[in-house]
């Protein structure tokens, strides 16, 4: 018991280590970044008063980090009154800092936007486990068969297709030439599936992959043999029996590649102008340079992508007895 | 080795000699546009058909080879160099080096998706080929120095190793000469792999508008141009090649990456 709490204490001590590291290294870059925010978003014509009341507005009239550097004064030592400090007394307030170009909150820009890539990336999935199982199970069952190769195939080709052509393809046959689909946006509940299905696309090769590979190495343990000598069905036995232990490892996988979806979606998003995070960040944050809202975004897909790794990692030691022994 | 790695190592040649022959092998002018014959389907003049402006795409295709072999070539190199310096550091030194490397900065790198932090990255600091390898570089060390850190693991332990040290070789000389050739094949497979996730990188960043700016024709800005709704309806070519260009590479590598593996390592040879 006092290991479990120890290692548990572990693991939330390094996701808090991994989160700080990522918000810090993320205000690093962004402070490095040549060139002043104000001139970039209030443009050159700009009066030196509306930079110094924009700079004033945003804090960047007051230094970056405890210590400063400039050829006149050398290192400063500029105490915790900085920018750096204030962005984390924010963070712990919930305050993501206001957006350099709409004098909004981000996390309300942020969060209008969530929903929906949580919606996209959920719907992936979905479409990633009603493809990928039963195909991996066919594929497993009849080994080197030809229903097994062309399985295979498939898989590996939503393995190497990357979304951004897999996305025009999908546009290209069902919206261009079926018309079934339209092309970009969500004001129709189906447009969901044509972005959903090029998200998912990658995950479900790779759960076809593993779904068979693991059925090939269930079907040669005892209890199925066992079962077969029961006289079960081969239904029964690769369904009820198979199947139950072989998914183990393709829940761990759902788990991981939640986060990869997250941030995969950025991808997608921009393929469908799907109006969620990604484009967020790509068209409002790095278009327009609004830096504020990039650091945003960024920091709240690297935290849902930490969160989701932690969380599976959890599960996944309670689901299968075996690793929480070893 | 399987056969899928023949296959893979054939097209991968195949890519590379396009590149390196890219002015020979191109039929036309890479940039030269000519809009009386856009959205030209394949013929024998332009074996690949021509784009909204014009432009040959098969001539285009092959010079983008060029740019995304270079890439991934480049971001191998560099990201694989660190990548056993640093994984060899924390395995033979081990404790508090080891425990900082392998216990806090591998885990930060790994925790973080990796094409986020090359979209921050390149989007901080503007986007342009070097860039655009650092940016890469940066996400990719990682993958090599865990897969090299287990390995000096491993490998420090052998008894011939126990004998260089006996025999009263210094650290530097035990790693390089007798540690290292021994760690290094795992190495092999991860930068194969490595190369085909670094031309995907590189086209998903030029995709998103990121990566290498026009008129250069990288694959991905090449998909990013050709998917508006104008183009796909009149010239559906014009995203079919690039993108079986990226998947193939795509494939090739990774074709010869786990055949590599298997080859390498008999254990884990495909039932």
């Amino acid at each position: 018991m006092k290991f479990k709490i120890f290692r548990f204490a572990r693991t939330v001590g390094l996701t808090l280590l991994v989160i700080w590291t990522v918000v810090s290294l993320v205000t690093l870059v962004i402070e490095l970044v040549p060139g002043e925010p104000a001139t970039t978003i209030l443009g050159e014509t700009a009066t030196q008063e509306q930079i110094e009341n924009f700079n004033h507005k945003h804090g960047l009239d007051r230094p970056a980090f405890f210590i400063s550097y400039s050829s006149s004064n050398g290192l400063t030592w500029n105490g915790v009154d900085n920018r750096y400090v204030d962005y984390w007394a924010g963070l712990l307030h919930g305050d993501l800092g206001t957006s350099f170009r709409t004098d909004r909150p981000v996390l309300d820009m942020i969060l209008e936007r969530y929903p929906s890539t949580i919606e996209l990336a959920l719907a992936a999935m979905v479409i990633a486990v009603c493809i990928g199982i039963p195909l991996g199970v066919v594929a497993g069952t009849h080994k080197n068969s030809l229903t097994d190769n062309f399985a295979s195939f498939i898989a590996l080709l939503g393995i190497s297709l990357p979304t951004f052509v897999i996305g025009p393809l999908l546009v290209y046959v069902f919206a261009v030439k079926l018309g079934w689909f339209s092309p970009t946006g969500s004001a129709n509940p189906e447009d969901i599936v044509l972005p959903a299905v090029t998200l998912g696309a990658a995950l479900s090769a790779i759960i076809t992959r593993m779904v068979r590979s693991s059925v090939i190495e269930e079907l040669g343990e005892d209890y199925v043999r066992t079962a077969r000598a029961k006289g079960l069905s081969e239904r029964t036995v690769v369904y009820k029996h198979v199947l139950k232990n072989g998914l183990i490892p393709v829940v761990t996988i759902l788990g991981l590649q939640l986060g990869v979806l997250l941030a995969g979606a950025i991808i997608t998003e921009k393929i469908f102008s799907w109006q969620g995070l990604g484009l967020l960040l790509l068209e409002d944050g790095i278009g327009k340079r609004d830096y504020r809202l990039v650091q945003g975004c960024v920091l709240v897909i690297s935290v849902t992508y930490i969160l989701a790794n932690s969380l599976t990692d959890f599960v996944y030691r309670r689901l299968d007895p075996r690793i929480r022994l070893s | 080795m399987s056969r899928l790695a023949y296959i893979g190592f054939f097209i991968a040649a195949l890519f590379i000699l396009a590149a390196i022959f890219a002015p020979l092998v191109a039929t036309h002018d890479v940039t030269a546009q000519n809009l009386a014959i856009r959205y030209g389907a394949p013929s024998a003049e332009h074996w690949f058909g021509t784009d909204s402006l014009g432009r040959d795409v098969f001539s285009r295709v092959v010079f983008g080879a060029r740019i995304s072999l270079e890439v991934g070539i480049i971001v191998v190199t560099v990201s694989s160099v660190i990548g056993v310096i640093v994984g060899s550091i924390a395995g033979f030194y081990g404790g508090l080096i080891d425990r900082i490397l392998s216990g806090y900065v591998f885990n930060v790198f790994m925790a973080f998706p990796g094409l986020l932090l090359a979209i921050a990255l390149v989007a901080f600091l503007g986007a342009g080929l070097g860039k655009l390898i650092l940016a890469l570089c940066v996400i990719g060390w990682v993958g090599y120095a865990r897969v090299m850190r287990g390995q000096v693991l491993k490998v420090r332990e052998y008894d011939f190793v126990q004998a260089a040290r006996a025999l009263g070789a210094g650290s530097f000389r035990i790693l390089k000469t007798h540690i290292l050739p021994n760690a290094i094949q795992p190495l092999i497979v991860q930068a194969s792999l490595g190369m085909a996730g670094a031309v995907m990188s590189e086209a998903s960043l030029s995709f998103l508008g990121l990566g290498i700016p026009p008129p250069a024709p990288s694959w991905g800005t090449m998909i990013e141009e050709s998917r508006s709704f104008d183009i796909l309806y009149n010239a559906p070519h014009v995203l079919l090649f690039p993108g079986l260009a990226i998947a193939l590479t795509v494939l090739s590598f990774n074709f010869i990456g786990d055949g590599l593996r298997e080859y390498l390592d008999p254990k884990q040879r495909r039932r």
